[in-house]
C-alpha cells in the first residue's frame, strides 16, 4: 500500500504549492500507517527533487521522457496510473490546479477510482473514507465519502500548509509504457509570461476594481504589488473593459485564488467576485462606500477614495521597511 | 462534424447557499436554477462555429443528466440555439456517474467534439469533461480558453501557469472549457424561444452505474469577524495590524 503524490514541476523546479501537497500526502499515509510515493514528471535535476523528501516522500519516482515534456492528457493519466499499480497506491493525490483538473478525472475512470476535488482538510475518517472539500463555489463546504478502494484527491491551493518532516528518500528512474494512442494532442506554441509573480502563486495580491475609473490609475497598484512581492488582479468589469489583460481576472469566471493577503481597491464584493477571493487568509478593502459587501468579507477596511489611500499606503509600507 | 455540449443545471451564481435536514441536504427552496455559466458559453461558441464554418459543422447538440425538473433548462439551451437535446433520466451529484451516463448515451453517435465547462459552480468537481473523455477513449485538453476550426483541424488554446499554449487535436476529441471560450453568452431570441418547442428532446432512461462518492454533509464556512476599520488619515496602523496581527507583511 502507498500514498502516490504527483508533484508538477515549473522549469524544472517545484514550487511551495508542490511542498504543500507532498505534505498533506504524508498525513494521509501516517494515518493509514504507509508510505509516501511522490511523481515527477519532466527533467528536473537531483537536488531539487531531493527537496520533497524534506516533506515526508520516502520514495520519488522520476519520469523523464521527452515525449511527456508538455501536459498531454492521456499520456500523463497513463504514466500515473502505471506508477500508482506499480506501487500499489490506494490513495492519488494532486493539486487543484490546472493540471490536477485535466488529470485527476482521468485517472479516476482508468482506475476506477472516486474522485474527491478541491479538498481542504485532511480525510475526517479513513474507514469509510470521508473527506472535506470546497463547494458552491467557495461558500460551502461538503463532506464526501468515498466508496471506492482507491481514492483519487486534488487538494486545494494553500489550504493545508507546510509540515517540514525532513526524512531520507530515495529516489528512483521509472520508464513508462506509452503508446501512439496517448499522443492525439500537439502543442503547437507556447507563450509564457516571466519576470512577473504568478497570480496563482502570490502570497500577496493587490486588486482594482471599477471604482479605480480608468486603465490610467493602475500606477498605485502595480507600486504595491512590487513593493510587496506581490501580484496583481482585478474584477471582471475591468477585464471586459480591457483595463487589464483577462488573465488578472478573478472570481467565478475567472481564476479562483487563495493568498494570505488580497487588498481590493475600488471593488464592490459582488458575490461572484467573492467567490474566487474568499479562500484569501486576510482581505483589507479600500471602498468609498462604507454599505459595499466588500466589508462583510474583509478583515481590515479603509473608507476613502483609492486614489488617496493606495499612494498613502505605499508611504507607509516604504516607512514601514525602513524602520524593518 | 457534429459537436456536443454536456449541459449542467446549477443554481443562479447569486444563491444564498442554505442546507436542511440536519445540514445533509441543499436547501432548493426558492432557489432559480441556470445553464452553468461555462456550458452556455461553449454553447455560444458551438453556436458561432456553426454559423461560420461554412457547412463544416452541421449540428450541435446538448446533453444533460437530471430528473424532468431540469427539462426548463435543456430547453433554454435548445432556445439558445441547440439543434436538439438528450436527457438522460437520472439524478445524480457523483461525476464519475454522470460521466459513465453520457458516455454510454452518446458513445455510438459520432460527435467530433463533445464539450463541457472546467467546474460546475455547484459541486466544483471539475471532473465531468475529463472523465467523459476517458471512458470514451478520446484525447482531451483542459482550461480550454479559444477553439476554432481552421481546414478541418480543430485548434484550440489552453491556459497553463504564467502563460497559454496554442494545440492541435485528433478527432474526435473532449475540450474542457473556461474563460474566453466565448465573450458572452447568447441571449435566447422569440422567435429561438418559439422554435425550442419543436426540437427534439429525447429521453434516454439510464443503464444501471452505482455512484463511486456521496455527500454525507455540508458546512457553511465560520462567520468572519467583524471588519476592523482603519482610519484613511493614518494607513500606517493597517501596515502595523498586517505586520503583527495578520502577520502577512
Ligand atoms: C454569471 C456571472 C459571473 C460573474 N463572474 C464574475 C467574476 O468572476 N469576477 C468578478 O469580479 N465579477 C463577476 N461578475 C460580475 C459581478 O456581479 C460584479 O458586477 C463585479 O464584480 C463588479 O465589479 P467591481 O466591484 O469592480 O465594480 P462595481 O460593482 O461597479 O464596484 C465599484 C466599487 O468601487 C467603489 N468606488 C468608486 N469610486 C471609488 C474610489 N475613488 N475609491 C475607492 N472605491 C471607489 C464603489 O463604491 C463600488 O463599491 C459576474 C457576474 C455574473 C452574472
Ligand atoms: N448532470 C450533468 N449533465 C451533463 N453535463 C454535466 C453534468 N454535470 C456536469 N456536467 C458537465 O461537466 C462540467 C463540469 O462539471 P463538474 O465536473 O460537475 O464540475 C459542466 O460544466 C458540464 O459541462
Amino acid at each position: 500500500m502507498s500514498v502516490l503524490v504527483y508533484t508538477e514541476n515549473w522549469d524544472g523546479k517545484f514550487k511551495k504549492l508542490s511542498f504543500e501537497l507532498v505534505s498533506y500526502a504524508h498525513e494521509i499515509a501516517k494515518m493509514l500507517g504507509t508510505s509516501t510515493i511522490a511523481l515527477s514528471i519532466g527533467n528536473v535535476e537531483e537536488d531539487e527533487l531531493k527537496k520533497l523528501g524534506d516533506y515526508g516522500a520516502e520514495k520519488i519516482l522520476k519520469v523523464e521522457d521527452n515525449r511527456v515534456k508538455n501536459l498531454v492528457n492521456s499520456a500523463y493519466t497513463s504514466v500515473i496510473a502505471q506508477t500508482a499499480e506499480k506501487e500499489d497506491a490506494t490513495v492519488i493525490v494532486l493539486s487543484n490546479n490546472n493540471s490536477g483538473k485535466a488529470l485527476a478525472p482521468r485517472i479516476s475512470v482508468r482506475l476506477k477510482a472516486g474522485l474527491a476535488s478541491g479538498v481542504a482538510a485532511l480525510p475526517s475518517s479513513t474507514d469509510p473514507f470521508v473527506v472535506k472539500k470546497k463547494a458552491f463555489t467557495g461558500k460551502a463546504f461538503a463532506n464526501v465519502k468515498i466508496n471506492s478502494n482507491m481514492k483519487v484527491l486534488t487538494l486545494f491551493q494553500n489550504s493545508f500548509g507546510i509540515i517540514e518532516s525532513g526524512g531520507s528518500s530515495e529516489i528512483e528512474a521509472f520508464t513508462p509504457e506509452l503508446s501512439d494512442n496517448d499522443f492525439r494532442t500537439e502543442v503547437k506554441e507556447i507563450s509564457k509570461v516571466t519576470g512577473k509573480v504568478l497570480l496563482t502563486d502570490a502570497e500577496i495580491v493587490i486588486s482594482g476594481g471599477r471604482g479605480l475609473k480608468s486603465a490610467e490609475n493602475w500606477g498605485p497598484i502595480e507600486e504595491l504589488a512590487e513593493l510587496l512581492g506581490g501580484a496583481t488582479a482585478c474584477s471582471r468589469p475591468v477585464s471586459d473593459e480591457g483595463w487589464r489583460p483577462h488573465s488578472e481576472h478573478t472570481g467565478q469566471t475567472g481564476k479562483i485564488i487563495a493568498p494570505n493577503l488580497y487588498i481590493a481597491a475600488g471593488i464592490s464584493g459582488a458575490i461572484q467576485h467573492l467567490a474566487g477571493v474568499s479562500s484569501s487568509k486576510f482581505i483589507v478593502a479600500i471602498n468609498t462606500d462604507k454599505d459595499a459587501p466588500i466589508f462583510e468579507a474583509a478583515d481590515y477596511g479603509v473608507i476613502g477614495d483609492a486614489q488617496k489611500v493606495l499612494p498613502a499606503l505605499i508611504e507607509a509600507v516604504k516607512e514601514f521597511k525602513a524602520e524593518a | 462534424m457534429k459537436i456536443l455540449i454536456c449541459i449542467s443545471n446549477v443554481p443562479d451564481t447569486t444563491t444564498k447557499i442554505r442546507f436542511v435536514d440536519d445540514n445533509t441536504k441543499f436547501d432548493t427552496n426558492g432557489v432559480q436554477w441556470i445553464i452553468n455559466p461555462w456550458d452556455e458559453l461553449a454553447l455560444t461558441r458551438a453556436l458561432q462555429l456553426k454559423e461560420s464554418s461554412g457547412g463544416a459543422v452541421e449540428k450541435v447538440s446538448v446533453i444533460t443528466v437530471g430528473s424532468k425538473s431540469v427539462e426548463p433548462t435543456i430547453r433554454k439551451a435548445l432556445a439558445i440555439g441547440a439543434d436538439d437535446a438528450i436527457r438522460v433520466n437520472a439524478e445524480s451529484e457523483d461525476a464519475y456517474e454522470v460521466a459513465n451516463l453520457i458516455a454510454d448515451a452518446v458513445k455510438d453517435e459520432g460527435y467530433d467534439i463533445i464539450i463541457a465547462g472546467i467546474e460546475s459552480s455547484d459541486y466544483n468537481g471539475s471532473a465531468v469533461g475529463g472523465m467523459v473523455a476517458e471512458f470514451l477513449g478520446l484525447p482531451s485538453v483542459s482550461a480550454v480558453s479559444s477553439l476554432d476550426i481552421e481546414n478541418g483541424e480543430v485548434v484550440v488554446k489552453r491556459e497553463i501557469d504564467g502563460g497559454s499554449e496554442v494545440m492541435t487535436s485528433q478527432l474526435p476529441f473532449v475540450a474542457i472549457v473556461q474563460k474566453g471560450i466565448a465573450l458572452e453568452p447568447r441571449i435566447p431570441s422569440m422567435r429561438g424561444i418559439m422554435m425550442a418547442r419543436k426540437k427534439p428532446l429525447n429521453v434516454i432512461e439510464p443503464a444501471e452505474v452505482a455512484p463511486m462518492t456521496e455527500y454525507v454533509s455540508y458546512e457553511l464556512p465560520p462567520a468572519k469577524a467583524a471588519c476592523k476599520m482603519i482610519d484613511p488619515e493614518n494607513v500606517k496602523e493597517l501596515v502595523v495590524l498586517l505586520h503583527t496581527e495578520a502577520k502577512v507583511i
